[in-house]
């Protein structure tokens, strides 16, 4: 392995990364050339009719709604819990970071699978209370339960995020100071240690909304439409369309994460690191 | 075969650019340096601390009770509906093993074998290619470069479900461009195949494995290389004895992630390909919608449980590893 690997190193630079290139850009230049591509030439029409369609423009407005909701949710949270532990229950330091990766050993299928049959419990509860709580989760134009799904599925990513915010901040001498001032524990909680972790948060939430943008899998078991289930719906009757929503799909997250690396390069150049042996660019 | 060109003065390759990896985080702004109203009661530390251990719970209980009840009891229902199965005459349930049985034989069977293959075909190109592609842009001393390979992957990587399947059916599709363009169905070649999903899956595989092996390669010292070298070991040696052996625990790492994320992968098969390869994602998506069967839920139960099972069995390999990794690479 290891004489297989330095004899292609040999030539890496000048053969895989054109290759790479090569994979990676010749699908979405097909896709692109696909959606133009008419009998009688070249037309735009899948963009600038289709994308303008009502089932698109519905559908990409649930997604971001259920992104946005999925985001906050997720956030209320682990910010409170994440301080909480960190500062005063280091015990539960390691039951909430499994807690929190439980969601990466159970597939969305494998979780919607138990949803459903949670969710199926509606008939035999229509006498209680809590009827009225199943019917809310599933209100068709926008249903509780996806967000909380999505929220589930989200907090590997914003654990990551938050937890290495936590790490490089001095928690405790910052909350000790504003508590010192009198300040009250929400006022700290949100107007000292929200602004320190700014870029941790926003790392979260922006990865947060890349994955509900583009869930499948759980919305459609459910039987709801955003906007990656409107794309599949249209596939057999406008193939051109759903190809360039599937454009819009790429070039939205591109846009979500060129914000996050915006985001993060300004904070890197600030912050040291903690890494033996390296030495921060200053 | 040693290659003399690579070494490079020390401390350049390490110390350039923000790595992909959501690292440490710092102060970016000062805190609102307006103090909040003096008018809370002074108390001396002793109550403080007494008030402190009064009110942490509060901020951890929701978090427990959302879990609770978001991922707790659908995961309860699948373990528990995995093995009952409910007598439709009477409406009572009993414990049995008939669902895990049913999941684990037949069609299913093959379902399961079909995403395991899958999975362990593409996590392995896709480590090792994966690799590969971050190597070379670590030996590279481009830091132009480096940024567009590590963005580009970061989209990339979350690229997939849906609209990674349009672009393969645009591209690789019985109408695709590509297709048309090479005449490749006189080739034989089908994008509805295992082969074709293997290509679609590594579209957002490679880029995840470049963006999380980055970290552990920038790990490797130039002076650990330069070591070597003045030892008289030829560059396939400092790989063979030196680089490869504190990258295993990396690779494997990044292997299971690979794994994880192609087994727990739905939607792009599912557009793609639908029912006609054997995939347990799914088979599962088909038993829940009724699909096959009316009254098929605790089949699909139980083969959520078959799938968990076999995460938690692939992802327990990953925890010792990641330790050692730790220690040299941290």
């Amino acid at each position: 392995m290891a004489r297989m690997k330095s004899s292609m190193k040999l030539t890496s630079r000048g053969i895989v990364l054109p290759l790479a290139a090569l994979y990676f850009l010749v699908p979405i230049g097909a896709s692109i050339w696909f959606s133009i591509n008419e009998v009688d030439g070249v037309s735009f029409d899948a963009y600038t009719d289709g994308l303008g369609t009502e089932g698109l423009t519905t559908s990409l407005m649930l997604s971001v709604r259920l992104g946005l909701a999925t985001i906050i949710c997720g956030l209320l949270l682990m910010v409170p819990t994440l301080v909480a532990v960190a500062l005063y229950l280091p015990k539960l330091r390691r039951v909430v970071e499994i807690l929190c990766m439980m969601p990466l050993v159970v597939p969305p299928i494998a979780l919607v699978a138990g949803v459903t049959t949670v969710l199926s419990w509606e008939q035999d509860l229509a006498d209680t209370p809590l009827y009225m709580t199943f019917q809310a989760l599933r209100d068709e134009n926008f249903p509780l339960v996806l967000v909380l799904v999505y929220t589930v599925m989200s907090l590997p990513f914003l654990y990551r995020s938050l937890d290495a915010g936590l790490r490089a901040v001095d928690l405790r001498t910052l909350v000790e100071a504003a508590r010192s001032l009198g300040a009250s524990r929400l006022q700290t909680l949100w107007q000292v240690v929200v602004p320190n972790l700014r870029a941790a948060v926003m790392g979260g939430a922006v990865l947060s909304l890349a994955m509900v943008l583009g869930e499948y899998t759980v919305a459609s078991v459910l039987s709801y439409r955003p906007f990656s289930v409107w794309m599949v719906e249209i596939k057999d009757s406008e193939a051109q369309l759903s190809v360039a929503a599937a454009m819009l799909s790429l070039l939205i997250t591109w846009g979500l994460l060129l914000l996050l690396t915006t985001l993060a390069g300004g904070r890197s150049r600030k912050s040291s690191r903690r890494e033996n042996g390296k030495k921060t660019v200053s | 075969m040693p290659d003399k060109t690579a070494p490079s003065p020390a401390g350049s390759g390490a110390a350039t650019l923000a790595d992909s990896a959501p690292a440490a985080g710092a102060p970016a702004s000062a805190p609102d340096p307006d103090p909040a109203p003096a008018s809370a009661p002074v108390r001396g530390p002793g109550a403080r601390r007494r008030g402190a251990r009064r009110h942490r719970w509060p901020a951890v209980v929701p978090f427990f009770v959302f879990l609770a009840v978001c991922f707790g009891l659908p995961a309860g229902t699948m373990v528990y509906g995995a093995f009952t199965v409910v007598d439709t005459a009477t409406g009572t349930s009993e414990f049995s093993m008939e669902n895990v049985n049913g999941s684990l034989s037949g069609a299913y069977a093959t379902g399961l074998t079909g995403s395991v293959e899958l999975s362990v075909v593409t996590a392995l190109l896709a480590t090792v290619l994966g690799t590969l592609i971050a190597q070379a842009v670590v030996s590279s001393q481009r830091a132009s470069l480096r940024g567009i390979v590590v963005s580009a992957s970061g989209v990339l990587a979350n690229f997939s479900g849906a609209p990674l399947a349009f672009a393969f059916i645009a591209t690789l599709g019985t109408t695709g461009t590509v297709t048309q363009l090479f005449h490749l169905h006189e080739t034989g070649f089908s994008l509805y195949s295992f082969t074709g999903l293997v290509l679609a899956y590594l579209y957002f595989m490679i880029p995840l494995m470049v963006v999380t092996v980055l970290p552990a390669l920038d790990g490797l010292r130039v002076q650990w290389q330069e070591a070597a070298a003045s030892c008289g070991a030829t560059r396939a040696q400092y790989w063979r004895h030196v680089g490869i052996p504190v990258l295993i625990p990396s690779l494997l790492g990044g292997a299971v992630l690979m794994f994880g994320t192609a087994f727990a992968s739905h939607a792009t098969a599912a557009v793609m390909v639908g029912s006609s390869q054997p995939l347990i994602t799914i088979q599962i998506a088909n038993a829940l919608n009724g699909n096959v069967l009316v009254g098929q839920e605790n089949l699909a139960l139980a083969m959520s449980l078959n799938m968990v099972v076999i995460a938690l069995l692939v992802m327990a390999v990953q925890i010792p590893l990641q330790r050692r990794s730790a220690r040299w690479l941290g």
